[in-house]
């Protein structure tokens, strides 16, 4: 029996008022697979993440987590919306996102922010929480600053550890919005590193970036969003060394 | 000099009153304005217009008027549903409508109305990702509102919060009219009785002071400890 893929998305299209930001986006991840989204400002990499985790209901297609369909419904304004919000919960619960600006709760030291939703959405035991939480403020390095707030820590301080907290959920895909993005350029490197290590542990990881070197490196598929569609979609290698699309070409044509 | 003509343990027992007018009062106006607060920001357009008329009829009529019609309405609405109950479920149910619960439910009320505005900006001025994390990972509304928006909206809101507390402090006052024993009522006796009003009165100023200094002390004791881990710039 073939193993069940962690997500699917099937025909994805959201629209805004008039806007149609997706125009049919699908995506099968395998277990272990780490899928970079690129694609310049507006292309709508970034929705269509919001959209996999429901931050964004998609005007319509599917999400398969797990082999569980997410159930849509319509209200009275005839807006796709989802029939069951705890279904939704549930979902969000194993799909754990990174976010740009991190999103670390802010009225929490960087410990309690890991041990949150683990303990009130999982409900894992305190103690195991702690002791979980433990271990992945290790793993990204700044385990003596699990007792500070996140506004006592740098940027890249701030995104290790809102990792360690997508990392306590131990989620079945790990969505990251463009986690280096809000960083000095001399802290991008101590998260992309953790990043790394998470693929070469196996995590199947979503990554919205523009880190071409990450996308190239560490990904092993790359899908490549123009204008709301995937203009090409592939390995690395295929992607930025034998792209077909014109688009693509220009996107990685030097800029100046 | 502080001889109080015998008017000392009267006038204690009506600043014990003044407290606890204010608390009560203070407990009734934070319900109502979180609710209010709630049901404007809630998106639902008959929750929205709820709130809307109760805050602009309460911040419209003045405070003393309000409390008049309070506690002589609120005897006859209490007559009403008495009556009610008896003749179609023999429910006896019946209580006085005395000026303590008439002046909880008006400084109660006009607060509320206050507090309302003070927690609807402060619920707005929470950032957005805050909240937006907290979906991310699978909390129910009741739990983002519980352990992340309640949090942060309290250090938007604590600075509203003390002032609505200083003035509603003051606004218990205001009850010694509709006939309350409160340290005003008591006080404003005894200065005619003995044909002291400063006798009696700076005592009674003096102790509105203590509770109003008291309170601001507090107050930002609060504030430090819910802005723990807020950076602030100098």
């Amino acid at each position: 029996m073939a193993e069940t893929a962690p997500l699917i998305c099937r025909d994805i299209h959201k629209t805004f008022d008039q806007l149609e930001v997706l125009k049919g986006i699908s995506l099968e991840t395998r277990k272990g697979d780490v899928i970079s989204l690129i694609g310049s400002s507006g292309s709508g990499k970034s929705t269509f993440l919001r959209c996999i985790n429901m931050l964004e209901t998609p005007t319509s297609g599917d999400i398969i987590v797990h082999g569980d369909p997410i159930r849509f419904k319509h209200n009275r304004k005839g807006q796709r919306v989802p029939a069951d919000n705890r279904q939704v919960e549930r979902m969000r619960a194993r799909l754990s996102m990174v976010f740009q600006s991190f999103n670390l709760w802010s009225h929490m030291t960087v410990l309690e922010n890991i041990i949150e939703a683990p303990i009130n959405v999982l409900k894992v035991p305190k103690k195991e929480a702690i002791e979980r939480a433990e271990a992945y403020l290790n793993k990204v390095g700044i385990y003596e600053r699990k007792d500070y707030y996140p506004a006592q820590m740098s940027g890249g301080q701030q995104q290790r550890a809102a990792i360690a907290r997508a990392l306590a959920m131990e989620p079945e895909v790990m969505l990251f919005d463009e986690p280096t993005s809000a960083l000095d350029p001399e802290l991008v490197g101590e998260v992309l590193k953790v990043m790394q290590s998470l693929a070469e542990e196996g995590r199947t990881m979503i990554v919205v970036t523009h880190e071409m070197a990450f996308a190239r490196d560490v990904s092993t598929q790359v899908l490549f969003l123009h204008q709301g569609v995937i203009e090409e979609q592939g390995s690395p290698e295929k992607v930025f060394d034998h792209p077909e699309s014109e688009r693509m070409q220009q996107f990685l044509a030097p800029k100046f | 000099m502080f001889d109080l003509k015998g008017y000392g343990p009267a006038l204690a027992e009506g600043a014990v009153v003044t407290i606890e007018l204010a608390f009560l009062s203070l407990a009734l106006a934070l319900t109502l304005g979180l609710l209010g607060a709630s049901a404007k920001l809630s998106g639902n357009r008959v929750l929205i217009g709820v709130a809307t008329i109760y805050t602009t009829l309460i911040r419209g009529v003045p405070d003393l008027v309000m409390m008049l019609l309070f506690y002589y309405g609120g005897q006859v609405a209490v007559n009403a549903l008495s009556d009610y109950l008896w003749e179609t479920r023999e429910i006896d149910f019946f209580f006085q409508f005395d000026p303590f619960i008439s002046g909880v439910v008006t400084i109660g009320l006009i607060f509320g109305a206050y507090m309302t505005e003070t927690f609807r900006g402060a619920f707005l001025a929470v950032d957005a990702g805050q909240i937006e994390a907290a979906k991310a990972y699978g909390f129910s509304r009741w739990h983002t509102f519980r352990r992340v928006m309640i949090p942060q909206m309290l250090r938007h809101a604590l600075p509203g919060i003390g002032n609505n507390w200083q003035v509603l402090l003051k606004t218990t006052a205001l009850v010694s009219i509709i006939g309350l024993t409160d340290m005003v009522r008591v006080a404003e006796e005894a200065a005619k009785a003995e044909r002291m009003p400063f006798h009696f009165f700076i005592p009674v100023a003096a102790v509105y002071l203590l509770l109003t200094a008291g309170s601001e002390l507090f107050i930002k004791w609060l504030d430090k400890r819910a802005n723990v881990g807020v950076v602030r710039g100098n």
